[in-house]
């Protein structure tokens, strides 16, 4: 007789920490791999799981290997069909003819992708934005649920027994199979006991056997159908509901004009990125708008907005002045939340800036729900603009609004580390439930 | 319906249960022990889901392994194969232990529950407990337990000197885990007690007869070894005997002679040797394993089926499912991958029962004392317990079986840019055939003969490896220098190796760490 063991139950994943090890292991490579996405793909697709391919460096595992390109070898295959001693066969591609199955597995091992978990991905993307570790927990987590009542169930925890429901079931249970009341029996055994104490007559003694049969048996069937029965009983049945949810827009303004390269498009996109992360957090829906200006503003796609250059001089009005005509058209603030984000090199056309103030102060403002303000500079100009007050016209002028805004938010950055301390703000305030204006 | 309680009928239907799998099981060890007088282990059977088999693939098959980040990588890539579909995974996996584990896969279908369990709890588990080369250098009844002992040690050490440090030193054993097993066997090492009882012996002796007449005369060195040795080689040789040099196992030789590591490091590599040696075994059995099993599977079921105990449906799904497994592609079949182990082993095993039984004159003159002896079950229980693939190849593949699957023999010069069909399955092709076949299974010889050979224990330290190139088959240069990296690493000190062509004694190349940038 064998041992047989049901294994099925023990834990599963008995590997996830050697494939952790193995992700630390090559860190660096899948690093990199996640940065050239996040730069290739869209802003709403960070936040899902990536397939990336096996990174090679720091993953080898070298043994010592025969070269397949040196000495003799004699392979033994079945199928011969036609050949004959002495036949010659052609290498393919010079390569070794018999040697097919060894080349397969080495090859097959290089150039396999295999999928990274949004936990994964995101752990990866935060690295160098050096987020506080709450910050990190609260923009990994996903929907929240809340229970909500949802009618009954037969099964549960005692606690949540509905009462009332319970006692109706039971009540037209008893009466479906007659249960005998209390009072009849009551009233039985009240004639049973007068019968006892009256004077003895004819027929007495047979009446008494009957009325105490009687008794017996309603007191039996009373027994044998219970008050309350099992099949009776009701449970409050809870329904795990998301928690209300809002819709967002997220407006992104990027100036594009012929100053703005490649890193600081790189890091422009990692701010929008953040806030869209952010907003994925707390609303079911969220909108993206792209407007960007040179000397005119445009709303474009995507892809327009990071890899197309356009140019021209920069008037940064018109950006806004795009996106107060869309919020009216589109996206009342009755209904929505909005929010801004603003990447600029702070270049800005001259008697310009104080107009954007205005238009912020003004209308703007009023509508949204935070803005936010970043200005790219060159990491060599961190010395100098570091903590200065002075600046271009359009920090300048953004100051006022600062001052007189608190969800306004401007900063400087250079480095991607810089880019949480705009939000800081933002995350700081956790509330349970989106606020409403 | 009514129940019919006396049908012979072990199961119908392709649900199982642990009544159905116990009753089959029973059915099976009858047929196994009685009929074919297999000789197995206690079995465990367990039951498992599919994502607990990728966890078992991933960790080299064991229950117990500890942790690397190699084990994670081969768990994506598996995992990554299973789920796109390019790969199924095994019915079952099997442990050479004492209880022998088998795991079976929840999904399977009480047909395939039958032919694993017939297949692995008994096939595999016959070979295990027989075969000379298991019951040399593996032992069924510690496995488990040593097994366990790893993981904690190697957990235990990762928390006092630090992940890193742990992966550090298995990362450079893993490179050279091919290295790290003895290929013959070595005498038993003397206690000390018997070492010491034989230094006094010798003394004694040198007592008895002693003659003061000896110190007259001139001291050997000089005279009579000197002419051949000179100083230096006299010496290097005196070192090599001290360290028992030259030394195959380079895991074993570093563990027990490396300078610079401490106790718990050398406890690392033994552990990774000891795993290296406890599947040495397995890859050099790798035909007659599956053969064996696969042989002593399509025995029992089919006897089953004879006895009526399981019905034409379910022998039939069991069919479809050996003939998928002894499948063998012809060599230009996009789905080729070399001979198949299954293929190979279950067409000798089921040839020796047709030359036992009904010989034809060629078996005759090719196996006198096998063809017609009737006895084809007291041959393959010998053979399963003596020989290994190679030898099992050379002693039994029959003309008969070179022809039915039309095997030729391919030479590959690596300079020419073709290759030569040097031999086909016709009378002058027969030998070769069966000679070059039985070579390919000779893991010994196919991977790279390395050996320690000479260490510089006075002046810098330097350790000397030789590689002995047969064939001319030189090593893959990049991986060659990764791994001689974590040979110096274990080492501490310069490493370098030497290719030495073993036939004609040339030096083909010569590689050190010096030379490469750290």
């Amino acid at each position: 007789m064998p041992n047989f063991i049901d294994r099925r139950l023990n834990p599963k994943d008995k590997s996830l920490g050697n494939r952790r090890r193995f992700l630390r292991r090559a860190h660096e490579e899948l690093k990199r791999v996640v940065k050239e996405r996040i730069r290739a793909g869209k802003i709403a697709d960070v936040d899902a799981e990536q397939g990336v391919p096996m990174p090679a460096r720091g993953t080898d595992e070298p043994t010592f290997q025969p070269a397949r390109t040196s000495g003799q070898r004699q392979y033994i295959l079945p199928g011969n069909k036609e050949f004959t001693p002495g036949d010659r066969i052609p290498k393919p591609g010079g390569g070794t003819g018999g040697a097919g199955s060894r080349a397969g597995r080495g090859q097959a091992e290089d150039d396999f992708q295999f999928v990274l978990s949004r936990e994964e991905v995101l752990d990866l993307f935060f690295e160098d934005l050096e987020l506080p570790d709450m910050i990190k927990l609260s923009l990994k987590e996903t929907v929240s649920y809340k229970p909500r009542r949802a009618g009954f169930a037969t099964s549960g925890a005692p606690t949540n027994i509905n009462v009332g429901r319970t006692m109706r079931n039971s009540y037209g249970r008893r009466i479906a199979l007659h249960r005998p009341r209390r009072a009849d029996v009551e009233a039985l055994a009240r004639e049973i006991a007068m019968l006892e104490t009256a004077a003895p007559a004819a027929g007495r003694g047979q009446r008494l056997e009957e009325l105490r049969a009687e008794l017996e048996r309603l007191e039996r069937r009373r027994r044998r159908i219970p008050y309350v029965d099992p099949v009776d009983i009701r449970y409050n049945r809870f329904e795990p509901q998301p928690l209300p949810n809002a819709n967002a827009v997220m407006f992104c303004l990027m100036d594009v004009s012929s100053s703005m390269g490649e890193r600081e498009k790189d890091l422009a996109k990692r701010f929008f990125v953040l806030l869209h992360l952010f907003l994925k957090r707390r609303y079911d829906r969220i909108d993206i708008v792209f407007i960007r200006h040179t000397d005119e503003a445009r709303e474009v796609d995507e892809d327009t907005f990071f890899y197309s250059t356009q140019s021209g001089g920069t008037v940064v009005s018109t950006a806004l002045e795009e996106m107060l005509r869309i919020i009216e058209e589109r996206y009342p603030a009755r209904d929505w939340n909005i929010y801004a984000a603003q990447a600029s090199d702070g270049d800005n056309i001259a008697g310009d800036s104080e107009r954007c103030a205005s238009l912020l102060n003004g209308p703007l403002m009023r509508l949204c729900q935070y803005y936010a303000y970043v200005e790219i500079i060159d990491e060599r100009e961190t010395e100098i603009f570091g903590a200065t007050d002075n600046g271009t016209s359009l920090w300048r002028a953004y100051r006022t609004v600062n001052e007189a805004w608190p969800n306004f938010q401007m900063t400087r950055i250079a480095r991607p580390a810089d880019i949480y301390p705009v939000f800081r703000k933002l995350f700081a305030r956790q509330p349970t439930t989106p606020q409403r204006k | 319906m009514t129940k019919r309680p006396t049908s012979p009928l072990l199961f119908s239907g392709s649900d199982w249960n642990f009544a159905t799998l116990s009753r089959t099981y029973d059915a099976i060890e009858a047929i196994a022990l009685e009929e074919l007088g297999l000789d197995v282990y206690p079995n465990q059977i367990e039951i498992i889901s599919s994502e607990q088999m990728l966890d078992a693939y991933s960790s080299v098959g064991m229950p117990l392994m500890y942790q690397h980040w190699s084990f994670g990588k081969r768990f994506v890539f598996e995992d990554h194969l299973y789920r796109k579909g390019l790969r199924g995974l095994a019915y079952e996996l099997v442990i050479n232990s004492n209880p022998c584990i088998s795991y079976l896969m929840e999904e399977n279908t009480m047909a395939i529950q039958a032919l694993v369990t017939a297949h692995a709890a008994f096939g595999h588990n016959h070979f295990f407990k027989n075969n000379y080369l298991f019951r040399q250098w593996t032992d069924a009844n510690a496995i488990l337990g040593y097994m366990e002992f790893a993981k904690k040690y190697v957990t235990k050490c990762e928390e006092r000197y630090g992940t890193a440090a742990v992966e550090e030193i298995l990362d450079s054993a893993h490179a050279i885990m091919d290295q790290g097993v003895f290929r013959y066997r070595r005498p038993p090492r003397l206690s000390s007690e018997k070492e010491r009882e034989r230094a006094r012996e010798r003394l004694e002796y040198e007592e008895q007869t002693y003659n003061d007449l000896w110190r007259t005369l001139p001291s050997s060195a000089d005279s009579i070894d000197g002419e051949n040795l000179s100083k230096a080689e006299r010496e290097a040789a005196e070192r090599k005997k001290a360290l028992n040099l030259p030394e195959e196992n380079l895991l074993y030789f570093l563990e027990k002679n490396s300078l610079i590591l401490e106790p718990w490091q050398r406890e690392i590599l033994r552990i990774v040797r000891v795993i290296a040696q406890y599947f040495y075994p397995q890859r050099q059995t790798k035909v007659m394993n599956e053969g064996c099993a696969t042989f002593v599977h399509y025995f029992i079921m089919n006897r089953l089926y004879d006895q009526g105990k399981i019905n034409e449906g379910t022998m039939l799904e069991i069919l479809q499912s050996h003939s998928n497994v002894v499948f063998q592609p012809d060599f230009d079949d996009p789905r080729f991958s070399g001979i198949n182990p299954y293929a190979l082993g279950f067409a000798l095993m089921q040839d020796i029962e047709r030359i036992a039984t009904e010989p034809t004159a060629e078996d005759r003159d090719w196996f006198p004392d096998l063809a017609g002896s009737g006895d084809w079950r007291a041959t393959l229980i010998d053979a399963w317990a003596n020989h290994r693939d190679e030898s099992f190849v050379l002693q039994y593949l029959s003309p008969a079986l070179i022809r039915k699957f039309r095997l030729f023999l391919l030479s590959d010069r690596a300079g020419d840019n073709f290759c030569e069909v040097a031999s086909i399955h016709n009378e002058r092709g027969y030998e070769a055939i069966r000679a070059a076949l039985a070579r390919n299974y000779e893991t010994g010889a196919n991977l790279p003969d390395i050996q320690v050979v000479d260490v510089d224990l006075l002046g810098n330290r330097h350790l000397r490896l030789a590689h002995y190139i047969k064939n001319g088959i030189l090593l893959e240069e990049e991986n060659r220098d990764a791994t001689l990296r974590h040979v110096r690493r274990l080492w501490g000190y310069d490493v370098s190796l030497c290719g030495i062509d073993a036939s004609t004694g040339e030096t083909r190349y010569e590689r050190s760490t010096a030379q490469l940038s750290q």
